[in-house]
Parts: C-alpha cells; sequence; structure tokens
C-alpha cells in the first residue's frame, strides 16, 4: 500500500490543479455565457439580461440551471451509446489542453517539454464531439453541420499549426513554461516579432472555434443549429460548455505563445520618475480593477428599483470588495499577480471575438475554404520560411532581433497582398 | 514499478481488444471509433517509454489528422449498405491460419535470436530532449532515407490526385 | 418548372430537391422555395406561394370604397402608407377629384418616410441573414422614430390607414414638422453609420457581389420594378415618370446601379433613402396652408368606368386596377403588387449559385408574403 502511495505521490498535486482549473473553467465558460450577451447587447443598443440579478449577473446560474433540468432527448433513430457520448469527448478535448497551460510562473502546471504538441493534439480531438455527434443524431442538418465543420476544422488547423511553429522557432522550445520564460528573457513580446502569425492565429482561432465570421456550421438562417440541432438539456449544455471552454482555450494559447503569458506589460521596462519607477504602478492593477468594479456597484445601489435589487448590488460589490482587500494583505499581490495578467490577455481576446460577432456578416461556405487554403496556408508558410531566414539573421549573423523579424514580415505581408489581388473581393464562386 | 506495469498491461489490453472490435463491427463508424481508441492507447505506451514527442505526434497525425478524415469519408459514403454486408466471407478461415502461422513464425524468431533482442536499457535521462534528439536523427543520421520517404508519399499524392481528376 | 424527382446525373451524384420554407427562418414569412441541387448548387428553383392568400382583392369587389382602404395596408403591411396612397389616389381618379395641395404635400412626406421605414426593415433583416447581427437593432431603432410619427399623426403604427379618399382625415399635430425635421436632421448620420458597416466591408463585398444578377434585358422581360430593376441600370421611377401625390414639386434623384448584382440593389436602396430625406426636407419646408379635404360625398359612387393608377412604392410599382359599375362597390379590383412581380425573377437570379445565395437572393428581392400572396 505505501508501495502505491508512493507511486501515485508525483500525480496527486497536478491531479488537485486539474480539478481547480476545471472548477475555475466552468466558472469562465458560464460568465464568458453572460459577457458575451451583455457586449453584443451593448454593441446593438440593447440593454441584454438585466433581470437576474442585477445586469442579469446570475443569469448564466439560471441559464445553467434551467438546461440542467431540461428532458434529455435521445431521437428515436439515434445511434444511442454514441448520441449519448460524444458532448464527452468535446468537453475532454477541451479541457484537457489546460492541464499544460501554466497560467502564472508560480502556477504548477506539468513543463512537459513538447506541451504546444499535446495541446494542439488533444484539443483537435474535440472535431470527433462534433462529427461524431452529427452523425449519431441520424438527422440530415446535423450531419450537413458535422460535416461542414469538420471540413472547416481541419482546414484551418494547417494555418493554425503553421502560425504557432513562428513562436516555438522564436522560444526555441515546445515547452508553454519556456516559450513564455523566453519572451521575459528577450523582452519583447513574440507578438511584436511576429504580427503575421499572430493575425493568422487569430482569424484561424476564431474559424477553429465556429465564431463569427466563419459560424457556418452553426449558421442559423441556413442549418438551424448545425450539429447539436438534436441535442437537449445536459448533453447540450455540454456542447456549448465545450464551445466557450475552446474559445477561451485557443485565447490562452495565443495568451502564452503570443501575448507573453503571465507577464505583466513593460515588465523589463523602467521609466523612473524622481527614483520611483512608474510602470511598477501597473502592479497595483489587480487591486484598481476590484476596487472599481466595487465602487460602481455601490454607486448603482441608490439608484436601484426593488430591495432584492439592492440587496444583490451590496453583496456583489462586498464579494468584489472583499477580493480588493485579500489582495492587500501581505504576499497575496505578488501571488496573483500572474494569473491576473493572464486572464486579463484572456479576456481581452474573448472580448475581440465577441466584438466580430457583432460586427461581421457570414462567409460562405466556399468563400471560407478558399480564404482558407489559397489564402491563410500559403501566407502562415511563407511566414514560416521568413521567420526561419529570421531567425538565421539575428542569431548566425548577428542582426538586431526587431529588424532581423521585421524584414521577414514585410515580405510576407507582400506576398499576402500579392495573394489578395489575385483573388478579388468580388470574385464569383 | 507496480503502477507502471499496470498502466502497461492495462493499456495494451485497451489496445488488443479494441483492435480486435475495429476488424469485427460491422458498422463502420464503430470500427472507426474503436481504432481511435487503439490508437489512443498505443499513444499511452509511448508516453510509458518516455517518448513523448512520439506521442504527441501519433495523437495530431492519426486520430486527429487521418482518423478525422476517415470519419468524414465514412460519413459521406452510404452506410446502409456496408451495415447490412457479412464483415467475413467463406475464407475467414485460411485466413485465421494463415495468421497463426504468422504468429508461430515470430513466436520462434523471437525465441532462437532472444540475444539480438536484448536492447540493453536506455537511462531516461539519455532520452531527453526528445524532440532534439528526434530532429537530430532524422533530419541528420537518416537524412536520406526520411527525405526518399516523404518524396514517395508526395508521389503518392500526386497520383491520387491525378486519378481523381481523370474521372 | 418540370419534373423535380431525383435522378442520376452524368456525375453520379444524385440531384436533391430541398425545400425551404414555409417555416424557415429567412424566407421572410411564409415563402416555401423548392431547391433543385447538384451538391450544393441550385439548378432550378420552384417558389410555392399562396399560405398567407386572405382574397384581398376579392375582399375589394364586396365592400363600399372607403371601407375597403384599411384592407390595403395589410397586403404590404411593412409600407401601409404606400399602399394607401396608391388605392386613394386610384379613387381619386375614378371620381375625378384631386386631393388639396396641404393634403398633397403631407402624403408625399409620410409615403417617403414610410419607403425610408421599408428600406430600413429590408437592410436590417437582408444583413441578417447574411449573418450580420448587429445592423438589424439600428434600424429598428431609426424605423423606431418614425413609427412614432406615424403613431401621433394616426394612432397606429403599422397598419396606418393614415389616408382618406379625397385627402386627409386628420390635420397634422403640433410638432409634426418639427418632428420630421429632426428625423431629417439625424438620419443622414445614420446612414453613414450603416454603410461604414457593411458597404466596404469584404465579407460583404463576398457575399453580395456578382451574386443574382440581373441585366437590364432581363429585369424588363420578367417585368421587375423598383429598386431591383434600377440596379440593373434602367432608370425608371414612377414618381419621375408619371408624377402622383406633389413628387412634381420637389429635387431629387434615381439612383441605378451597373451590374445588377445583390450589391448594387444594396447601393440603390441606400441611395433611395437619401434622395427620400430630400424629399421630405423639401416638402417639410415648402408645405402650404388650406384645406386637407377635397369635396367628396359621404357616399363614394364614382361613375361607370376603369382606372389603373399606379405610384412607386418601396418595393416598386404598386398600381390598382379599379372597375367601377356605378354602385357604391368596385364591380373589379386588382392589386398589381410589386413583390409578386418581384418574384418571378427569382428562378433567373438563383440559377448556378449556392445553396447559402439564395437567402441571399430572397433577402435582396425585399418581398412581403402578405402582397405576393394577397
Amino acid at each position: 500500500m505505501a508501495e502505491l502511495i508512493d507511486a501515485l505521490q508525483p500525480y496527486l498535486i497536478p491531479t488537485l490543479r486539474v480539478v481547480i482549473a476545471f472548477l475555475v473553467l466552468s466558472l469562465i465558460a458560464a460568465a464568458m455565457i453572460w459577457i458575451e450577451r451583455k457586449v453584443l447587447a451593448h454593441l446593438q443598443v440593447r440593454l441584454g439580461p438585466m433581470r437576474v440579478g442585477p445586469h442579469g449577473l446570475l443569469q448564466p446560474i439560471a441559464d445553467t440551471l434551467k438546461l440542467l433540468l431540461k428532458e434529455d432527448i435521445v431521437p428515436a433513430e439515434a445511434d444511442r451509446f454514441i448520441f449519448l457520448y460524444a458532448p464527452v469527448i468535446s468537453v475532454i478535448a477541451a479541457l484537457t489542453p489546460f492541464a499544460f497551460i501554466p497560467f502564472a510562473a508560480n502556477d504548477r502546471a506539468p513543463d512537459v517539454n513538447v506541451a504546444l504538441l499535446f495541446i494542439i493534439g488533444v484539443s483537435s480531438l474535440g472535431i470527433f464531439g462534433i462529427i461524431l455527434g452529427g452523425w449519431a443524431s441520424n438527422s440530415h442538418y446535423p450531419l450537413l453541420g458535422a460535416l461542414r465543420s469538420t471540413a472547416q476544422l481541419v482546414s484551418y488547423e494547417v494555418a493554425l499549426g503553421f502560425a504557432l511553429v513562428s513562436a516555438l522557432l522564436l522560444g526555441g522550445t515546445l515547452s508553454m513554461r519556456g516559450i513564455v520564460e523566453k519572451q521575459a528573457e528577450l523582452g519583447v513580446w513574440f507578438v511584436f516579432l511576429q504580427p503575421v502569425a499572430f493575425f493568422i492565429l487569430f482569424v484561424a482561432a476564431l474559424a477553429e472555434t465556429n465564431r463569427n465570421p466563419f459560424d457556418l456550421p452553426e449558421a442559423e438562417s441556413e442549418l438551424v443549429a448545425g450539429f447539436h440541432t438534436e441535442y437537449s438539456g445536459f448533453r447540450f449544455a455540454l456542447y456549448f460548455m465545450a464551445e466557450y471552454s475552446a474559445m477561451v482555450l485557443v485565447s490562452a494559447i495565443a495568451t502564452t505563445l503570443f501575448l507573453g503569458g503571465w507577464l505583466r506589460p513593460f515588465a523589463n521596462t523602467e521609466v523612473v520618475i524622481q527614483g520611483f519607477d512608474v510602470l511598477s504602478l501597473l502592479d497595483w492593477m489587480p487591486v484598481a480593477v476590484f476596487g472599481f468594479l466595487t465602487l460602481w456597484l455601490l454607486k448603482e445601489i441608490p439608484g436601484a428599483d426593488s430591495n432584492t435589487h439592492r440587496l444583490a448590488l451590496l453583496i456583489f460589490a462586498a464579494v468584489f470588495g472583499g477580493v480588493a482587500a485579500a489582495l492587500l494583505l501581505p504576499g497575496v499581490l505578488p501571488a496573483v499577480q500572474g494569473v491576473f495578467w493572464f486572464l486579463f490577455k484572456v479576456f481581452i481576446f474573448l472580448f475581440c471575438f465577441i466584438w466580430f460577432r457583432g460586427t461581421f456578416p457570414r462567409y460562405r461556405f466556399d468563400q471560407l475554404m478558399r480564404l482558407g487554403w489559397h489564402f491563410m496556408i500559403p501566407v502562415a508558410i511563407v511566414n514560416v520560411i521568413f521567420c526561419g531566414i529570421g531567425l538565421l539573421l539575428w542569431q548566425q549573423w548577428d542582426w538586431n532581433l526587431a529588424g532581423a523579424f521585421w524584414v521577414g514580415n514585410l515580405a510576407t505581408l507582400l506576398v499576402a497582398l500579392l495573394l489578395a489581388g489575385r483573388t478579388p473581393a468580388g470574385q464569383a464562386a | 514499478m507496480t503502477f507502471y506495469l499496470a498502466t502497461f498491461y492495462v493499456l495494451g489490453a485497451i489496445a488488443v481488444l479494441s483492435a480486435l472490435l475495429v476488424i469485427t463491427r460491422r458498422n463502420p463508424v464503430h470500427s472507426a471509433i474503436f481504432l481511435i481508441v487503439t490508437l489512443l492507447s498505443v499513444a499511452g505506451l509511448y508516453l510509458q517509454l518516455q517518448a513523448e514527442f512520439l506521442a504527441a505526434v501519433q495523437i495530431i497525425l492519426y486520430i486527429g489528422g487521418v482518423m478525422v478524415l476517415f470519419l468524414f469519408v465514412i460519413l459521406l459514403v452510404n452506410l446502409e449498405v456496408t451495415v447490412r454486408q457479412e464483415p467475413f466471407n467463406r475464407m475467414w478461415w485460411i485466413a485465421g491460419v494463415a495468421a497463426l502461422v504468422l504468429l508461430g513464425e515470430l513466436a520462434v524468431t523471437y525465441y532462437l535470436g532472444r540475444q539480438a533482442f536484448a536492447i540493453p536499457v536506455t537511462p531516461a535521462a539519455a532520452l531527453q530532449p526528445n524532440t532534439e534528439l528526434i530532429g537530430r536523427t532524422l533530419y541528420q543520421t537518416y537524412m536520406l532515407p526520411f527525405e526518399i520517404a516523404s518524396v514517395l508519399l508526395l508521389v503518392a499524392m500526386v497520383g491520387a490526385v491525378l486519378m481523381a481528376r481523370r474521372r | 418548372m418540370g419534373d423535380f424527382g431525383v435522378t442520376q446525373t452524368v456525375l453520379g451524384a444524385d440531384e436533391i430537391v430541398l425545400n425551404m420554407g414555409p417555416q424557415h427562418p429567412s424566407t421572410h414569412g411564409v415563402l416555401r422555395v423548392k431547391l433543385k441541387l447538384d451538391g450544393e448548387k441550385v439548378i432550378g428553383s420552384e417558389c410555392i406561394i399562396g399560405y398567407l392568400h386572405r382574397g384581398v382583392e376579392k375582399i375589394g369587389e364586396n365592400r363600399p370604397y372607403t371601407q375597403f382602404a384599411p384592407y390595403v395596408d395589410r397586403t404590404d403591411y411593412v409600407a401601409a402608407v404606400s399602399n394607401g396612397l396608391g388605392y386613394c389616389e386610384a379613387v381619386e381618379k375614378l371620381l375625378g377629384v384631386e386631393a388639396p395641395p396641404r393634403a398633397r404635400w403631407v402624403r408625399t412626406i409620410l409615403t417617403e418616410l414610410q419607403r425610408i421605414a421599408s428600406h430600413l426593415l429590408w437592410l436590417g433583416t437582408h444583413a441578417l441573414d447574411i449573418g450580420a447581427l448587429t445592423p438589424v437593432f439600428y434600424t429598428f431603432r431609426e424605423r423606431e422614430e418614425i413609427l412614432k410619427i406615424f403613431e401621433r399623426y394616426c394612432g397606429a403604427r403599422l397598419t396606418t390607414h393614415a389616408f382618406r379618399i379625397g385627402g386627409l382625415q386628420y390635420e397634422t399635430y403640433d410638432g409634426f414638422e418639427e418632428d420630421v425635421k429632426t428625423f431629417a436632421r439625424d438620419f443622414p448620420r445614420r446612414i453613414d453609420e450603416y454603410e461604414e458597416l457593411l458597404t466596404g466591408n469584404r465579407i460583404w463585398l463576398q457575399r453580395t457581389k456578382n451574386v443574382g444578377i440581373l441585366t437590364a434585358e432581363q429585369a424588363i422581360d420578367l417585368g421587375v420594378t423598383g429598386p431591383v430593376l434600377r440596379a440593373s441600370g434602367v432608370k425608371w421611377d414612377i414618381r419621375k415618370a408619371f408624377p402622383y401625390a406633389a413628387y412634381d414639386q420637389f429635387q431629387f434623384e434615381i439612383p441605378t446601379g451597373a451590374n445588377g448584382d445583390t450589391f448594387d440593389r444594396y447601393l440603390v436602396r441606400m441611395q433611395e433613402m437619401r434622395q427620400a430625406l430630400r424629399i421630405i426636407e423639401q416638402a417639410v419646408a415648402s408645405i402650404p396652408s388650406g384645406p386637407i379635404m377635397a369635396r367628396v360625398g359621404k357616399v363614394i359612387k364614382p361613375p361607370p368606368g376603369e382606372v389603373y393608377h399606379s405610384i412607386e412604392a418601396p418595393k416598386g410599382e404598386l398600381g390598382y386596377f379599379v372597375v367601377s359599375d356605378g354602385t357604391i362597390q368596385p364591380a373589379r379590383l386588382r392589386i398589381r403588387p410589386p413583390s409578386f412581380i418581384n418574384l418571378q425573377a427569382f428562378d433567373t437570379m438563383v440559377r448556378g449559385h449556392l445553396v447559402a445565395d439564395v437567402v441571399a437572393i430572397i433577402g435582396t428581392l425585399d418581398i412581403v408574403l402578405g402582397e405576393v400572396d394577397r
């Protein structure tokens, strides 16, 4: 028995971390639903959810409860076993990769030297959830949606992979922690060295997560709801969660590879005015954010329309105020510094996702595939080549770091312009 | 060491069992799913051997790439016919005998040449950094075979495209 | 339209017959479209209409002239004011009376406001079909302002019954002119906003350019009218050709397109909104005072005869053919609805395009099923 415990010892802390990450991620995914509805509403001059809790803050809980309590319908002609377990595959594939993502310097994420490959590999398993769910429903719209999804995911995964390659070339390692540490060492986020790769990653991420303008698998004006048309209740909620977790996942990958992971902006720079580093004020940002939230909620209390509303506002204000106060305790702020900046960047990324959804029309399927194969992939390949050349110029021929890569970037942009010119915007099908 | 062995046997059993299920299921989608399970457990075995790069590539290429395309094609063709067909025809026992003979041959070969198979245990540290080692091996030591293999694959691809276009 | 059975083509791929509607989210009501597909490509189509047929023309033949007026609001229910104008003017022509100037000015203002409202509704839903979620909320915000003006004027927002045979029933309310002026002042900025969202957007261009092309000859042969015709490059507008209401008093241009594709129809409608604003501004500035009702008997009993009168409704030529036998009811009443005739172009436009384009083409035709089916 003691031998078994010893053998299991190294697995315990990672397991604990996985459990915590899973809980936090479920919360983030739920919060994302609220944020998405709210941001979209404000873009569209509406209010969005306002009824459940102050400014609809409790809406995600209500939605989740509703979905959990709904009947779990399995179509009569469905392939029962696969139908029941397909959503589980999606969720597992969307959540497992978080095991390898370091949220902070002091995060105990396993530092695997092929972490990036594992993340790509495991997250690509999510396709099976979609394709099997669509097939098992034994219905036309889900099957068509699943086929479209698969074609789209496979196509854009190539571009996504190439975009990641330039980051790992710069980082010189496949370890997520190593890539962030390299960014800290060089004192520059890779997005400033490889903006084209970042752009490709961003667009491919939109396509990978089926977000506007690539939300064809769920194009409600054409395919009803795509692969999850026949799903209801808890299993639908699982797909929903997988989708939002996948969004968080690609944002987390982009943050780690290109936006410096847990690093604070200007981590290596000092602007000293009268013997005081002004930029170190950024360290107090977490306190400022929660403090601001508290004050804003307190300001809302007099204007609230009912006592329940006031009470709810007060509770939320107390929670946020409590967090702000806890951050001021000795030792807490440095400990959460990394996590805060990581999540901050992730949320900026997620906000862009929502913003795009409010702005862009949808691509047609053939246009989407043409964009993927005829534009994104060639540009991504060219970018990798120029990134390699840049690496050579910088390491072997002692060029300036920025100069070496920006020459390549400009050349890539030139190629991109040529490609874009060859397929004019209004080209017919 | 018990934990290590336990995982090995569990993964091995899953791999063999689901490989059998791949060829015995009538529904090609089910077969594909079991093939995925087999490949996943093999990836697990790679991990046990400290070959995490291979494991990751196995997942990305075979499961995330090849199997997705498999399923894609299966969904495009008409399934009802295949479900009704017998997966084995009357010749199955000949194939069974052939397989048994092959197994016997392999066993005998292994037994006779057991000295040659006694590969010395490599210390785990020598296998790290895994990715770099594989990269060096592929692109320096075995550069020519690697390139020949890639040209071969390219030929196959061009051939497939040509055949598809002729239609 | 030929046989829609599943047949084997040379390539061995099955031709699929896909049924869209009558309850599909983007067929704008109860249009049912049968599509013959080769893969995702449309090789034939058939529109099945009549799900909203209420026999409006027959109702008209069994009602006194005045009592039928509210019914016309319910044909093209997103442009009720225009329908009312067409019908009232047709009966006035039959009676041989003309509405007094003030009535004609107010009619022009309200009809042009209605044109903008109708185009706004089209823009929002069309963009929504193509996947742009946001414009519909913006256009409904502005449409609301127009509907508020209608509501203050006649008490109704949608089926307004704003005009009467012979003129207007109600004098404009206090502040009518200010409301219209405020709207005309604020609205151009809003159009700029929509154009910013869509006109230069690459995805929007890709989805609309070269989609559903209708050449000028095809357009004329099919009898389409309104923005659909003008986008094909034919400069035809009844407001200029046979001026009615007070249109001969104002300066405005007829926007036309060059290629007759979905994008041109979009541009034409956007321009039309700006031109409508020009008309409204001029009309409000020069609105005359005086009576609002011509001398028309309590019981309308036109002399025997027949008349065809058409106006440029937001969707195209809206005509009323009324035959009188000297009684208080029309002997025959026929409506020429623009949506119905424009829908004929659907098959020509959709052939060779993909299923996803069908949605865009239905949207660009700007049909209202109440008017198609009557």
